[in-house]
Parts: structure tokens; C-alpha cells; sequence
């Protein structure tokens, strides 16, 4: 550590320190403004309607399907891209710092364009509206499971764990919801299962220091194997009595949820998905602005600094990693109840693994972390869309996505991300 | 690719370094747990297993009722149901008694073996990161590309007998090669962490296969499942035993490469520097060993291995390409090197174990009515214990290693 750190710092300069010029965020944007201008552009056929939807059924208030000229409309969005990486530019060149509002304007005029394209010139309608409430309530588990990795992360455990929470949450919480007859019951029992999970990591990477990404691995592998086990034997023989849970029902909220387009995505969701949005809000706030936050951030990065102020290194990771897998097997009940489905085997299929990667995308930040599930469901109901209205790309390539960003991310290609400096290092007094 | 490392003007990022430093001493002390606590912690993984044997099973439930009236029904009925599961799923795995012909006595040994030679292929791939200081959580996808590649050479191309095998191999070789190698490549020049990047090409390689068996090159005609055409008899292993047996040659190319691993590991200069690398980044960087290139040269040995997994199982075991081909054998392989220390011997070992288990967990299903799902946790919970020893010795009151504590 200390050979690599020497070096930048060691070197030095004469008068003024100015920071080297970045181009790589201009010029990936310059890329897809002409990537999308050319290949979406004229790759429209010229003359063609492309019809965007944006109302779903249940909407108490309807507007007409949106009617555009596709090869125009993905041209002018081509163009608007084009200007803003010009003006990235002019930005790097008088080294003024760009916000996060340059990369998400450039995701969704290239999404716009994208969707107007994939519907040109086609029979059937792009039912956005329908697609974005979609993609929010697939992005429900990975935001959840993202916050507990953050939690975890953030205290200095690696929690490769998320999946195996996600799913001790989501078969605790369908076995709780048919017992006692109540979708609701779920939210109060699947935190524990989640928990549960927390505790074996917290036991076996804290108390035994063993490594926690092997724990991690390894206890996804065990819960796996107790659920598919117990489904098999217990879950299978009694369907109606322990696996059929009710569905969370949508909870409109008044007002709101009469708001054209935006009402009936956000607002008229149901509660587990309110809860998503409490748990973001909250978290970001109380990781970065309250005691519990910075004891947390803390012992994630300077676990000896923490000691000597007298915070309880070990005993703050332990009840974080605990609370941590609460909130991932909070977020396994979208799986089942929230969907109204009965528990099945291995049934989060990596969905931990993506949380995981929303987690890093979003650096480790309660709101960047969010984005990122969101762009990940958007992305998985986009698939389920596209497989509907007819494809211009095989939808593998279009699963592949969130993973392919993930790497990217990781390789430093779109801007630095650094983990908590104590994550994975077991604590020795 | 080796010129761009070269050239990368700092030796590695300041995270990375640390980083390392941490695996290796958890991987050290995993490798230096001794065999007893290997063999307690399989014990106390079949105990702890029996309990959901047990209490899943119809007649311990009803004998619990009463147990306090007549607790020895209630033993009776957990030794029946205990005893029934392990008994078939040792009938599965390596000799059947109660089957009516010799061949059928015999052939659950032969599954075992047939079942652990890609587990073997994998964990040996695996071995070798964990002590190069890598933790490649990758062998699945880099089983996908083996098995992919090898599969299209099989069946798409036409050479004389011999050569084909030996083409079709080779060609999975680089497959999973170069699959790792996205890793190695990303983690020496850019740092990127390889835990994460090698999860997501494991994903990243379902998908691409899935898309594969969708396109005409790949796809069996006439059929609407992704299934692909067979693969040539030319390209096939052949058989070790005979027409009767599933067992075929790809399990000896398995013993022959941990000869391989064990040659480079301990005899090579290139297995040195690994070695090196693993046990102390910093030392061997400064001993003027290029670690970026090594984590390269690392994935890419590796990659290969657990390509050969993928190889074994089309041209060996299954014949063709389909969804499911590799199982979770990445998976599995990752627990395969972490019981064998990640040492030659103990990786046959470790694969032998799981591949009985795996072989032996149908019978034990359809005799006793236990779900294969129990293997799973006996793996899981088998490797969690090994990964702590000082827990298996206060289970079993075991005594401590003279030198502990000095982490």
C-alpha cells in the first residue's frame, strides 16, 4: 500500500496545480449521440409512426397514445445528445464539473430513442407508461438488496450474501403470508429470515474471521439448498396451507396517483414499493447525517481510528450486518408475495448478485445505488416488453446489459469507484 | 495484451495491494486447516443434514406426537429415516448391492468418477487462483465457453478421427481461457476487482450461450428447444468401459492435468512466481516479478482448466450443447478447491466427495424420498465448517494447533 500511495503525492509541481483535462466523459457521449443518430436514426424507416403509450389500464385518468414521426423525433433526440457532449466538453476544457444530471439526460433521450426506434413503423404500441411501473417494481428486490449490501458494505463486511437473504425473505415471507391469511403478515417475518442470514455472515467472517466472500458464497449455496430442501418436503405437500400467499394490493395514494403518466407509476404502487422509496430516502440521510451513519462509515474505513474514540468496532459491524440482511429479506417478499406467487426453487436466480453490481454502480450511495436498480429493472422489463411487441435485437443481448455496465464500472471507465477502505478486513483489537 | 500491461506506468492501484494481502491470509488459513478438522467437518455436516432429513420425513413427524409416551418410536423412526437416505445415497454413489445385474452393482462408482471429472477440471483451475492471491469466482462462465466451443468444433466441423478430439479440446481450452482472461485483463491493467467482474461474466456467459443455441449455426433442425445438434463420434472421449458405462476418457485427461497443476505449481518457474504472487504481492513485485502479468498469466491457466470442465461435459458426458450443460459446476468447483486446500490431491479428493453426492442423490430421491436439495446443504455446510476450524474443534472438543492466534 504505502509504495503505490507514495507515488502521485511525491510528485511536485511549480505555481498553480491544474487537473489534467478528462475526456472520456464527452467523448462516450459524442459515441452514443452518433451511434444513436446514425444506427437508430436513420435506421428508422423514413415516414414511420412509432406509437408510445402513456397510460396504463388501471389509470383513473387515460391520454391518448403519443403518435411521433419516428426517424425525425430520433433524430432531433440524436442531435440533443450531440449538444450535450459538446458541451461536456467545453465543460472539461474550463475544468467545470459536471453533475449526475449530464449522464441521466443522456440515458434517457438515448432510452427515448431507443424505444422509438424498436417501435417504428410497427402495428403494435410501446406501452411506456406500463414499461416504467414495470421496471420499478422489478427493480424492488435489487433496491433492497443494494441497501443491505450498502449497510453491510459500508460497516466493513462484504455481504455477497444478498441472494441468499433475498431468498430466505422471499420463502419465509410466502409461508408467513398463507398462515396467517394476511399479505401484510410477510413484511413483519421476512426481515427475520433475512436477518438470519445476517447473523451466520456476521458469525462466521466476525466472530471466526473467516473470509466473507467465501461465507458469502457459501451461505447463498446453504440457503439454497434448506429452501429447495424444505419446498420439496414440506411446501410442496401442503400448497394451499403454507404456499399460496395473497398479493400485496395497490394502495393509491390520493392526489398523486391521479397525476397523468407519472401518478400511476409512482403513486399507485403497493406498499412495498412506498417502502423502497422510505428506505432510500432514509438511508441516505442517516448514513451521511446521523450518528448511527458515521460510527457506521467509520468502522468501514478506519476501524482503528473508530476503536480509539471508543466506538465498539465489532459490535457496530454485528448489528449492522445483522440489520442489513433485514432489509435484503424485506426486499425477498417481492419475489413472492408482492407478485402473489407461491415460493420456488433457487426463484431470485442472481437477482443478489445484480443488487450487488447496483450497489457498486451506484458507489456505494443509498441514491446512486437506487438509480442503478431502477435502470436494471427498466432494463429487465424492457426484455419482457420488447419479447411482446417484436425485437430488432436478440433480448440475451439486452439481459446482458446491467452486467456488461457493471464491468465497465469496475474497470474505471466511467469515473472512479472506490469500496469503504476496511470492507473485508477482519477487525483485531 | 501483454504489451499494453507492460506499459502501465503504476504498478497497481493502492486498493488492490491491501486488497490482496487480506485474501491470501484467508485463503492461507483455510489451506492450513489439517485434515482432521476435514473429516469432523463432514461429520458434523452429515449430522446436521440428518436433522432436516428427519424432520422432513412423514413417520418421525407422526412418532413426534407421542414422543413423550414412547420416545424409542420416535428414535426408531429418525434412525429409519437417517439411515434410509444414507444408505441409498451411498447405493447410488458407489456400490449397489441390491441391483440385479453386475454392471448395475457397479455403476454408481463409475457415475461418481463420471460426475467429479469436471469438478476436478474446475477446482484444479480454481487452486490455482486461490493461491496466486485471486479469488475467480468465474468457473462457471468459463465452463459455459469450454463446453460452447468445444461443442461447435464437435459438431461443426468434419476432421479424420483423433484430430478432431484433440481440436474440439484445445478449442475449449481457449475458450474458457480467454473468457478468464477478460478478468485477468481488467484486473492488471485497470485494477478491476475480479470477485465482481468474474460474477457478472458468469451471467454475462448464460446469456450469450442462450443466444447461441437460438442461432442457426448452433441449433438442431427440426427442433424448437434450444438443444444443439450432436456432437461427431469423432470428437467424442471415448468410452474407458465400455458401451455400459458412462465414464469416459476426459476423467483420466482430469488425473493427468492435476499431475499437470501439480508439476506447475511446485516445479515451474512460472507456478513460483504464481505462488509468489499469492503469498505476497508486494514482496514479489519488489523481487522484480511483473504481478499484473501474472494475475494475466493466472486467469488464463486457470480459465483453461475450467474450460476443460465445460469439454468434459459435451464431449464426454452429455454429447451435445444445451441450456444446463454446466450445471452449477462453477459453482460447486469453488467449494471443490476450498475443501482440497487447493492442492492437486485434495481437489481429486474434494470432487470425488461431491461428485458421490452428486451421483448418489437420484437413487437416494426415488428409494428414500429424500429431495436431491440435501446435497446442496451438505456441500454448503461442509465448506462453512472447514472455513473455521476453531468451530469443528469446539463442536468436537478438538485441540487447538500448537501455532494459532497470529493472524
Amino acid at each position: 500500500m504505502s509504495a503505490a500511495t507514495l507515488s502521485p503525492s511525491s510528485q511536485h509541481f511549480e505555481g498553480t496545480v491544474v487537473t489534467p483535462v478528462s475526456w472520456k466523459g464527452p467523448i462516450a457521449y459524442g459515441v452514443i449521440g452518433l451511434l444513436s443518430l446514425i444506427a437508430l436514426g436513420f435506421g428508422s424507416p423514413a415516414g414511420s409512426i412509432a406509437q408510445i403509450v402513456l397510460s396504463q389500464s388501471r389509470d383513473s385518468i387515460k391520454i391518448d397514445a403519443l403518435m411521433v414521426p419516428a426517424r425525425a423525433t430520433v433524430i432531433v433526440l440524436s442531435l440533443a445528445i450531440l449538444v450535450l457532449a459538446a458541451y461536456a466538453s467545453y465543460a472539461a476544457l474550463k475544468r467545470i464539473k459536471v453533475g449526475a444530471w449530464m449522464p441521466t439526460i443522456v440515458g434517457v433521450l438515448t432510452f427515448m430513442s431507443f424505444l422509438i426506434w424498436a417501435a417504428a413503423g410497427k402495428d403494435t404500441t410501446m406501452p411506456l407508461a406500463q414499461l416504467l411501473a414495470q421496471g420499478l417494481i422489478l427493480a424492488v428486490p435489487l433496491a433492497f438488496g443494494a441497501m443491505a449490501g450498502l449497510i453491510c458494505e459500508r460497516v466493513g463486511i462484504i455481504n455477497i450474501a444478498i441472494e441468499g437473504q433475498l431468498l430466505a425473505g422471499a420463502f419465509v415471507g410466502a409461508v408467513a403470508a398463507t398462515v396467517v391469511g394476511n399479505a401484510y403478515a410477510a413484511l413483519f417475518v421476512a426481515p427475520f429470515a433475512g436477518a438470519l442470514v445476517g447473523v451466520l455472515l456476521a458469525f462466521f467472517s466476525i466472530k471466526y474471521r473467516v473470509d466473507q466472500i467465501v461465507v458469502g458464497v457459501v451461505l447463498n449455496v446453504l440457503v439454497i439448498g434448506v429452501t429447495s430442501y424444505l419446498f420439496s418436503t414440506v411446501l410442496k405437500e401442503n400448497k394451499s396451507l403454507l404456499n399460496q400467499p395473497e398479493r400485496l394490493g395497490e394502495l393509491p395514494i390520493p392526489l398523486l396517483s391521479d397525476i397523468p403518466f407519472i401518478g400511476g407509476i409512482l403513486f399507485n404502487q403497493n406498499i412495498l414499493v412506498y417502502l423502497m422509496f422510505v428506505a432510500v430516502i432514509a438511508l441516505q440521510f442517516l448514513i451521511f447525517r446521523s450518528r448511527w451513519g458515521l460510527r457506521l462509515r467509520s468502522v468501514g474505513e478506519h476501524p482503528k481510528a473508530a476503536d480509539t474514540v471508543g466506538i465498539k468496532v465489532n459490535r457496530t459491524r454485528w448489528i449492522n450486518t445483522i440489520i442489513g440482511g433485514a432489509v435484503a429479506g424485506l426486499g425477498g417478499v417481492a419475489f413472492t408475495v408482492m407478485a402473489g406467487v407461491g415460493f420456488g426453487k433457487e426463484m431470485t436466480a442472481g437477482k443478489g448478485y445484480i443488487a450487488l453490481a447496483a450497489m457498486i454502480l451506484g458507489r456505494w450511495n443509498p441514491n446512486g445505488a437506487f438509480a442503478a436498480a431502477i435502470l436494471f429493472g427498466i432494463a429487465d422489463a424492457l426484455r419482457g416488453t420488447l419479447s411482446i411487441t417484436g425485437t430488432p435485437v436478440p433480448t440475451q443481448f439486452l439481459a446482458m446489459l446491467p452486467y456488461l455496465a457493471t464491468i465497465f464500472a469496475v474497470a474505471g471507465l466511467v469515473g472512479k469507484v472506490r469500496a469503504p477502505a476496511a470492507e473485508g478486513i477482519p477487525y483485531v483489537k | 495484451m501483454s504489451v499494453e500491461t507492460q506499459k502501465s506506468p503504476q504498478p497497481a492501484p493502492e486498493s488492490e495491494t491491501s486488497e490482496d494481502r487480506r485474501w491470501n491470509t484467508a485463503l492461507r488459513d483455510i489451506v492450513s486447516s489439517n485434515a482432521s478438522v476435514i473429516v469432523f467437518a463432514i461429520i458434523a455436516a452429515l449430522l446436521m443434514a440428518a436433522v432436516l432429513v428427519a424432520a422432513a420425513n412423514a413417520e418421525v413427524q407422526r412418532t413426534a406426537g407421542y414422543i413423550f409416551a414412547r420416545p424409542s418410536d420416535f428414535f426408531t423412526a429418525v434412525w429409519d429415516a437417517v439411515s434410509g437416505a444414507y444408505w441409498s445415497l451411498f447405493r447410488g454413489a458407489i456400490y449397489d448391492p441390491e441391483a440385479q445385474s453386475v454392471v448395475r452393482q457397479f455403476k454408481p462408482i463409475t457415475e461418481t468418477l463420471t460426475a467429479a471429472t469436471p469438478l476436478i477440471f474446475a477446482g484444479l483451475g480454481l487452486g490455482i487462483g486461490f493461491r496466486s492471491g485471486l479469488f475467480n469466482i468465474g468457473a462457471q462462465g468459463q465452463v459455459v465457453l469450454g463446453a460452447t466451443v468445444s461443442a461447435f468444433i464437435g459438431f461443426a466441423f468434419d476432421l479424420p478421427v483423433g484430430i478432431h478430439l484433440i481440436v474440439a479440446v484445445l478449442g475449449g481450452v481457449l475458450g474458457g481461457a480467454l473468457w478468464a482472461g477478460i478478468a485477468g485483463y481488467l484486473k492488471a491493467r485497470f485494477g478491476a476487482n475480479e470477485v465482481i467482474v468474474t460474477i457478472m461474466l458468469n451471467s454475462i456467459s448464460g446469456f450469450l450461450m442462450s443466444y447461441l443455441l437460438t442461432t442457426d449455426a448452433f441449433k438442431r433442425e427440426g427442433s424448437n428447444n434450444p438443444v444443439s445438434q450432436r456432437v461427431l463420434d469423432t470428437a467424442m472421449f471415448p468410452q474407458i468401459m465400455g458401451e455400459n458405462f458412462r465414464l469416459h476418457a476426459g476423467f483420466l485427461l482430469a488425473l493427468i492435468a492435476a499431475y499437470f497443476v501439480w508439476w506447475l505449481m511446485e516445479r515451474s518457474t512460472l507456478g513460483f512466481k504464481f505462488r509468489a504472487v499469492g503469498l505476497n504481492s508486494d514482496a514479489a513485485r519488489t523481487a522484480g516479478i511483473s504481478v499484473n502479468r501474472i494475475y494475466l498469466y493466472v486467469m488464463l491457466v486457470a480459465g483453461g482448466l475450467a474450460g476443460l470442465g465445460g469439454v468434459s461435459q459435451t464431449l464426454g458426458t452429455e454429447g451435445v450443447l444445451q441450456e444446463g450443460v454446466a450445471g452449477s459446476i462453477g459453482f460447486d468447483a469453488i467449494t471443490v478447491a476450498l475443501l482440497g486446500r487447493s492442492r492437486p490431491v485434495g481437489i481429486i479428493g474434494a470432487a470425488l466427495l461431491f461428485g458421490a453426492l452428486r451421483a448418489g442423490s437420484p437413487l437416494m430421491q426415488t428409494a428414500s424420498n429424500t429431495p436431491v436439495d440435501i446435497v446442496q446443504v451438505v456441500q454448503a455446510l461442509v465448506v462453512l465448517l472447514i472455513a473455521a476450524p476453531p468451530l469443528v474443534r469446539a463442536i468436537f472438543r478438538l485441540p487447538a494447533p500448537r501455532k494459532e492466534g497470529a493472524a
